[in-house]
């Protein structure tokens, strides 16, 4: 039998439990590495010619792309859970109007979540 | 003569329904069947036509045939549906349906599930209904137009079909999570000013597998067939983590 997930909100939930679990991975050693810059000035230098290195600006552009797909995923649920549901017992209108709109939700997540990306590396570079 | 010959030509223009049926106990497999196309025919109907004339030993379940007791839900197409109230025309892929039992629930045999899982959840979510008086007390009045009225009302008129238990993603991978009915039936009860066991209930709710696991995928509210939103109700739960118990 064919499983179901081949929905939009189901990417929109997996792309928040992924994205949050490597943020949990990837947070910690970029605060770690922020706190060993505070610990001097040679300290620091070297910091900022580490965070040169092309493959560290590289996982930067990463940590900004999971942060941004995180909050937008996350304001989706926030708004699914906060926010009142319009009542559509026996109306016969088809898809509710709340999971018809925050299913609609994912694909503009992800292309904003990409154009924070590309400003990033502008920036950056 | 002549109406035979008419009614002959007309039965061999008669269009056929491709139809695939899971037969079988524990491990079985798709059967193919063909039945006459007609007018109006709901998936029940073609289910019955195939057992009546094809295959006398096929299992499966229906009682009202009109869309309230909840019996004939199975998979058509890959989606969980009300049979009885589906209508071939409808659903119909390139003149082919496949017809499965449910998911998320044990299968017994060809399209019969085992519903004991779907209907313990409502025991372990607390979703069982403990009266403040007795049957010699006078009514309870309960205000039509209240908050927790008009929430419960929201969620009123499960026809306890399963059908959103098997959409569940969640109920697919965590065989402990409870599911979408018996949380939307929770909900109710917290919106119940004669339900006398309130706290209980909310307790329950937020144990593991309660309502916490809900990911918000939706699938529940876009197959309930009477257009309930357990979604809703799930959101609601969640809320009273801030508001406490409704309508205190």
């Amino acid at each position: 039998m064919t499983p179901l997930n081949k929905h939009q909100s189901y990417f929109a939930a997996i792309g928040h439990r992924f994205s949050g679990v490597l943020l949990s991975l990837f947070l910690p050693v970029h605060f770690l590495l922020l706190g060993t810059a505070l610990e001097g000035e040679a300290n620091f230098d070297r910091y900022l010619a580490f965070a040169d290195n092309p493959l560290v600006k590289f996982a930067e552009w990463g940590l900004v792309i999971l942060l941004s797909l995180h909050l937008f995923f996350g304001l989706r649920v926030l708004m699914l859970e906060f926010t009142s549901w319009p009542a559509t017992k026996h109306l016969g209108k088809g898809e509710n109007p709340m999971i018809r709109r925050w299913s609609s939700w994912v694909i503009p997540s992800v292309i904003a979540s990409a154009f924070i990306g590309v400003i990033f590396l502008v920036q950056s570079f | 003569m002549p109406t035979n010959n008419s009614n002959s030509e007309q039965t061999a223009k008669q269009e056929m329904l491709e139809v695939r049926v899971w037969r079988g106990q524990g491990q079985g497999q798709l059967k193919p069947y063909q039945v006459p196309l007609r007018k109006n025919q709901t998936v029940l109907d073609v289910i019955t036509e195939i057992q009546r004339l094809q295959a006398p030993d096929l299992s499966y379940r229906f009682s009202c045939r009109v869309g309230v007791c909840g019996s004939c839900a199975m998979t058509v197409n890959g989606k969980p549906r009300w049979t009885c109230r589906t209508h071939v025309s409808k659903v119909a892929d390139e003149g082919v349906l496949t017809i499965e039992p449910l998911r998320n629930l044990p299968k017994i045999k060809d399209l019969v599930c085992d519903l004991a899982p779907f209907i313990d959840t409502w025991q372990k979510a607390g979703a069982v209904f403990k009266p403040t008086g007795t049957r010699y007390d006078a009514p309870a009045k309960v205000d039509p137009d209240s908050a927790c009225r008009r929430a419960a009302d929201a969620s009123l008129q499960c026809i306890n079909c399963a059908v959103c238990y098997s959409a569940c993603d969640v109920v697919n991978w965590n065989k402990d999570y409870v599911g979408p009915a018996a949380l939307n039936r929770a909900w109710t009860l917290l919106n119940d000013v004669r339900h006398d066991e309130r706290a209980a209930t909310l307790d329950k709710v937020f144990e593991d597998g309660g309502c916490g696991s809900c990911h918000s995928h939706g699938n529940c509210t876009r197959h309930c067939p009477i257009e309930l939103s357990p979604s809703a109700s799930i959101a609601g739960l969640k809320r009273t983590l801030f508001t406490g118990l409704p309508g205190k």
